[in-house]
């Protein structure tokens, strides 16, 4: 009896999915995926970002006459499901590219599974550095800049401190690991003199603040790098306010600046804290002005840090297609090897050597203005000023 | 009655809990085809002992020995491969089997095949657990589910798997416990006629006097943990001391067993 | 010496904090047995409701009022819960509250998003607390030390409403003995209630006492909820005071923990639980579980291998799945097979839990220790495809056997959380190993070989092999071997007293099943290419507890349907709607209450009622229940 349900359930169940829709001629679709349920604070505005972007490319006529159409799902951030939703979205919808994800190691099992079947990936937000380098694969381009190009960015700014004492909070998987050993790497090789003189990893969303902060304090550092973000930087920071961790010390901290993790501080906002981030308030340029406007006047909030990059995914998207104007992975990955595409940061190129995009981030110091965070003295940083070497790149990126 | 073995044997069987003496001192034997009641009124260590006598307990001193082994603190699953069978005061059965399989499940073990995990146990012994079934009246529910039994049926199915692995020394708390007074009557019938005709020793505790009187060869009476008297019912009913115990308890025992069959 | 005083006020605060949640989810299980996994839901919707209030009330009053009135209003919508869907419950089978409990978890998860929005939240300070205490240099922030007091506090009140009241009494007779409550006539249905209105108003209020140190969010329930259940078991289930002393033990261990190692806190409580579940099997203050009372009359219709006509059905079923590439794309052969491997590992817990009595809170631990085996072999070893699979799975049977060993000694919810124990250690390992196991990045490119790769080829390797699974699992059940393994389930006093050592048949049950999830974990990294910390996570675990609830615990093969109904559903909600979570966990409640014996027990006993008129049977019967000695 069991086993007629057996079969019988298979069957039903896979009735509704059998048979690949039928793509409709005139229209493009780009495959997206997301962490939609698990992190709605970032992809939330990352969703209205790209939403913006395909209205303003159809807008603009499509992709050379074709209506561009972006499928999207949601991964509930576990790898095995965006594998799945890739699966459908590359078998189900025939959607010409794949693109999005947030976490690392998500981001890594769609750019495998790209890979393997040999789809065009562009990632849009996963930090890891193995995604271009030591993981990395034909198929898959990334647009955010890399942990490691953060680093850089910021090491720069603290290797400026006189501060000799370092400490480090970061969270206990491989983003916090390895932006904690690029940072470290990177600032040896510029201080020799520096001392690390304590390391704290509370888990990823569970930090118990009070302990790490006191156990911090008691190493008495002069300055401190920080990795934490979202709920656990907003305990870090009540209990590092009320014990007194932040005063007269020096804090570097990473993706601090975003309005993602900047804004719910809200008034606890520590103040001189060298971050990177997206001061929105703070940009003029053409390009930003022109991209704020729309965002504004479509959506009636501001932009995230996760909008510029949903909405430069598929800027990026709309531009490679346009230039292979075809659908075959390797005319996708000819036409992005060295393509340069405008963006609201001004304009970016998708390296050939590595599969990584020059977006860069805003470095500067939190402030509080009227009571919430915000950056102050940001500047642009470039992200192609901030990789190593091509050299040093080969050496790190498998042969395709 | 010299040539007759002693089954059980048990020498200066002591617990204690907490600093009070639940069992002191008691000794016995039990020989084979004899059926020995242990009697006593709540409280007296009955349990205790019996517990301590198929490895469910052990004791703090004392030693019990089966056929001349050794079984003091051992585990009831070894001192069952020894030969002792066990029936429980609130019947322990397997609900979710028929009463068949409550059988077979018994002889898989006594046939050593617990790990077996490719023969189909359906007709495991099947005739063996007929056979089984049908000497204590079950056989025409031999394919009723267990959870669907009355309780009087529940007893002979537990004695049923008692007798799975032809034990020689059957240990019964309160056989007849629950069970309306002709029920009691035909059990303890069946158990008698099982005892001689297998040559079975049967240690039984009941709190029913008639059960007690009509069928027990012998008699053990125990009060606060220590054997006060032993003997034959003629010998026991004449002891005052075991008078003196009971004086006003009988009303007690009647009025508790006539709740107990509309149980 | 000043530090080390401050390192120690700070744990004892973030102990309070622990002990709220934890003492009413003991409160709850000790009385009502259900497996409350929408506690930590309660202590979210605390925190939001207690963020909405004291964003509007404004001075002292309003904060504090705004605290005691969020709780309030929380506790009266666990009120709600308890009887409009737990009441229909409770004579379900053992841990079917846990489903509905879970569904209700998915749906809070989604509804605070709809209504309080995606982004962190960040509450008011509270008032009068706001600043720190100078200990001779160290700085105590003044609200660590409102908590501080507040534990015992809290402890104290609890401890006299137990002690001093007639409902306090009952309460704790009820945590001993249920039945005997019952008997005596006392209103079971409303003590039920207050005390499940009790338990949720300390979740509550544990969740709104966190707004001044933490960011409201709606992954807050996650954070804490298995921590919180590590604490009472550490504690001993139904012991208030065990609740505080581990959440003090747990605290302070972490807090003095990553002052030497700092990556401790990811397994600590994980690690202190199975020590102290290896020592002390009902945890520091608790009791020796009465042992495990079951209706009998729920499953009175004892389990017979299927007849021919069923086979030939199952048979037909089988070959409608194996024709299925007949007629669909790649893309449902691929969800196909992520299905028929799902069906294993659901089969695999099934037989654990419906046969050998024995919920493992833990069995993705196995599941992933199968897909590691192979990648593992198929890229640091290099072995051809075939070969893996057959070795791949093996180290899930090592994983089992070692902890199985140690998790049978145990019964009842102390051995599921063992198991969970287990699994997170597992998982911590393949986490922080980095060298090894690459870390949360996973292990890449573990892709099938070329006569498996096509999704039909892999497709019908999957249904093979699951019809494979399924069939031997069931010889297994009807074999002396299961017959044995339900004897120890039904009766443990009975079992022992008929020579069945049961540690070692739940032992071999427990190895048997650890290795068929460790097949399905094998084919799982071959499906997905890949392997990561996730495939033996908690959410896998428990993803497996629903598959096995929802097909019916007390069916042979039960899980079949649950993997398949809950699989296919997730997979097309997920694809299908953004508020997968609430449509999903909606229809779990839906299920739980339209099914309450599992989908398939549900039909059975359908189909036993129409083909069976023999009348009801003798009310005895169904309300007798086993006691120990």
């Amino acid at each position: 009896m069991r086993g007629y349900f057996v079969g019988a359930g298979l069957a039903i169940a896979l009735a509704g999915m059998a048979g690949p829709a039928m793509a409709q001629s005139g229209e493009i679709k780009i495959g997206e995926i997301n962490s939609y349920s698990l992190l709605p604070a970032f992809t939330e505005p990352y969703r209205k970002g790209w939403q913006l972007a395909v209205e303003e490319v159809n807008a603009a006529g499509g992709i050379n006459g074709k209506k561009l159409v972006v499928i999207s799902k949601d991964d509930g951030g576990k790898p095995a499901d965006a594998q799945t939703a890739a699966n459908e979205l590359v078998s189900s919808e025939n959607v010409a590219m794949l693109a999005g994800t947030f976490l690392s190691n998500i981001g890594l099992a769609v750019s495998d599974f790209a890979n393997q079947k040999k789809v065009f990936f562009l990632a849009a937000e996963p930090l890891t550095d193995a995604i271009t380098w030591s993981k990395g694969n034909k198929y898959t381009f990334r647009l955010r800049p890399s942990n490691y190009m953060q680093a850089a960015m910021l090491v720069e700014e603290a290797a400026k401190l006189p501060a000799k004492r370092w400490a480090t909070i970061a969270p206990n998987y491989e983003y916090g690991q390895s932006a904690v050993a690029v940072f470290k790497k990177l600032m040896s090789e510029k201080r020799p003199d520096i001392q690390w003189v304590d390391e704290q990893w509370p888990p990823q969303g569970k930090i118990d603040a009070g302990p790490v902060v006191q156990a911090v304090a008691a190493a008495n550092p002069e300055a401190i790098l920080n990795v934490t973000f979202g709920a656990d930087l907003v305990k870090l920071v009540r209990e590092g306010n009320t014990r007194g961790l932040f005063k007269d010390r020096k804090v570097v901290s990473f993706l601090t600046g975003e309005p993602e993790y900047l804004d719910p501080l809200k008034d606890e906002t520590p103040e001189g804290w060298i971050v990177t981030g997206y001061p929105w308030y703070a940009i003029k340029t053409p390009e930003h002005d022109a991209f704020l406007k729309a965002y504004q006047a479509k959506y009636n909030d501001y932009p995230r840090l996760g909008s510029i990059v949903g909405y430069q995914t598929i800027k990026s998207a709309a531009a490679i297609l346009a230039k292979a104007n075809s659908t075959d992975p390797e005319k996708l990955i000819a036409a992005t090897e060295g393509l340069q595409v405008a963006s609201p940061f001004g304009e970016i190129t998708f390296r050939k050597i590595d599969h990584q995009s020059t977006l860069g981030a805003f470095v500067g110091k939190t402030a509080l203005k009227d009571g919430k965070g915000v950056m102050v003295d940001s500047v642009y940083r470039k992200g192609a000023d901030y990789l190593p070497s091509d050299a040093e790149v080969e050496k790190l990126r498998p042969k395709d | 009655m010299s040539m007759v073995p002693t089954l059980l044997s048990v020498e200066g069987l002591t617990k204690s809990y907490g600093g009070v003496h639940a069992v002191r001192g008691v000794s016995f034997e039990l020989r084979a085809g004899e059926i020995l009641a242990l009697i006593g009124p709540n409280g007296a260590g009955k349990s205790t002992c019996f517990d301590m006598l198929n490895g469910q307990n052990t004791p703090d001193s004392g030693r019990i020995r089966v056929m001349g082994q050794e079984t003091t603190g051992k585990k009831p699953r070894v001192v069952w491969r020894m030969g002792v069978g066990r029936t429980f005061q609130i019947t322990a059965t397997f609900p979710t089997m028929t009463v068949r399989e409550n059988v077979q499940v018994a002889l898989v073990s006594h046939r050593q095949q617990l790990f077996n995990l490719w023969r189909s146990t359906t007709n495991f012994a099947r005739e063996e657990a007929g056979r089984l079934l049908d000497l204590v009246g079950m056989g025409a529910y031999a394919e009723r589910p267990c959870g669907e039994l009355a309780y009087g049926d529940l007893k002979r199915l537990e004695l049923a798997i008692a007798l799975a692995n032809q034990p020689k020394l059957l240990l019964m708390d309160e056989p007849t416990a629950g069970m309306a007074p002709r029920e009691r009557i035909e059990l303890m019938r069946l158990t008698a006629q099982i005892a001689r005709e297998q040559s079975l020793g049967v240690l039984f505790t009941e709190h029913d006097m008639d059960v007690v009187f009509e069928h027990a060869d012998r008699i053990l009476v125990l009060n606060r943990g220590t054997l006060i008297a032993e003997g034959s019912p003629e010998e026991v009913r004449g002891n005052a001391q075991v008078r003196a115990i009971y004086l006003g308890e009988g009303l007690v025992y009647d009025a508790r067993h006539r709740e107990g069959a509309h149980a | 010496m000043a530090f080390y005083i401050v390192q120690f006020l700070t744990g004892l605060a973030s102990a309070a904090s622990l002990f709220l949640v934890a003492s009413g989810l003991s409160i709850i299980f000790g009385v009502t047995r259900i497996v409350n996994f929408a506690h930590g839901a309660f202590y979210m919707l605390g925190a939001y409701v207690a963020f909405t209030l004291t964003e509007r009330l404004s001075g002292a009053l309003g904060f504090w009022g705004g605290i005691v009135a969020a709780a309030l209003i929380v506790a009266a919508i666990g009120v709600l819960v308890e009887m409009v869907l737990l009441r229909r419950i409770y004579h379900a089978p053992e841990l079917f509250q846990l489903l509905a409990t879970f569904g209700l978890t998915l749906m809070v998860e989604d509804l605070v998003v709809l209504i309080w929005g995606p982004d962190d939240l960040l509450g008011r300070r509270a008032p009068g607390f706001k600043g720190a205490v100078d200990f001779f240099g160290q700085n105590v922030p003044s609200y660590d030390l409102f908590l501080i007091v507040l534990g015992p506090v809290v402890l104290g009140i609890l401890w006299l409403l137990f002690q001093r009241t007639r409902w306090g009494v009952l309460v704790r007779a009820a945590t001993q003995d249920r039945d005997m409550v019952a008997a005596l006539g006392v209103n079971q249905k409303w003590l039920f209630t207050s005390v499940f209105a009790l338990g949720v108003f300390l979740a509550a209020l544990g969740g709104a006492l966190q707004i001044p140190r933490d960011a409201v969010n709606h992954a807050m329930d996650l954070r804490v909820i298995v921590e919180v259940f590590v604490v009472v078991v550490i504690g001993g289930l139904g012991s208030i005071i065990g609740a505080f002393v581990a959440a003090v033990l747990v605290s302070e261990l972490n807090a003095f923990g990553i002052l030497i190692f700092p990556k401790i806190s990811i397994i600590l409580v994980f690690l202190v639980m199975a020590v102290v579940l290896i020592v002390r099997p009902w945890g520091l203050f608790g009791k020796p579980e009465a042992p495990a009372r079951r209706t009998p009359g729920l499953t009175v219709n004892p389990w017979r291998p299927l007849t021919t006509n069923e086979r030939f059905a199952a048979l037909a079923a089988l070959v409608v799945a194996a024709a299925l590439p007949l007629f669909a794309g790649n893309y449902a052969l691929t969800v196909g097979s992520e299905i028929a491997i799902f069906v294993i590992f659901a089969v695999s817990l099934h037989f654990l839990m419906s046969v050998g009595g024995l919920a493992s809170f833990g069995h993705a631990a196995y599941f992933g220790l199968g897909a590691y085996g192979i990648a593992f072999l198929a890229k640091m070893a290099g072995l051809p495809m075939i070969v893996s699979l057959l070795l791949g799975p093996l180290l899930g049977l090592l994983g089992a056997a070692v902890f199985g060993f140690f998790a049978v000694q145990l019964s009842g919810v102390y051995f599921a959380m063992l198991t969970l124990a287990f699994a997170q250690i597992v998982w911590s390992i393949a986490f922080q190993w980095v060298s090894v196991t690459g870390g949360d990045n996973g292990i890449l490119g573990v892709w099938p070989e070329k006569w498996a790769a096509g999704p039909s080829h892999f497709y019908w390797l999957s249904l093979g092999i699951a019809a494979l699974a399924v069939v031997i699992l069931r010889i297994i059940v009807f074999s002396p071997f299961g017959y044995a393994l339900r004897a120890t389930r039904d009766s443990p006093l009975r079992s022992e007293s008929i020579g069945i050592n049961a540690k070692r048949i739940q032992w071999t049950a427990f190895v048997i099943a650890g290795t068929t999830a460790g097949v399905a974990g094998a084919l799982f990294a071959y499906l997905k290419g890949s392997v990561f910390p996730d495939n033996m996570g908690i959410p896998l675990s428990v993803d497996a507890l629903v598959m096995v609830l929802l097909g019916g615990v007390e069916t042979v093969s039960g899980a079949v349907i649950g993997a398949i109904v809950y699989k296919a559903l997730n997979i097309w909600l997920v694809s299908q709607t953004e508020w997968s979570k609430l449509v999903l966990g909606g229809f779990v409640v839906l299920i739980v209450v339209a099914f309450p014996k599992g989908i398939v027990g549900t039909l059975e006993s359908m189909m036993n009622r129409r083909g069976n008129s023999t009348p009801a049977k003798p009310a005895i019967l169904t309300s007798r229940i086993e006691t120990a000695e």
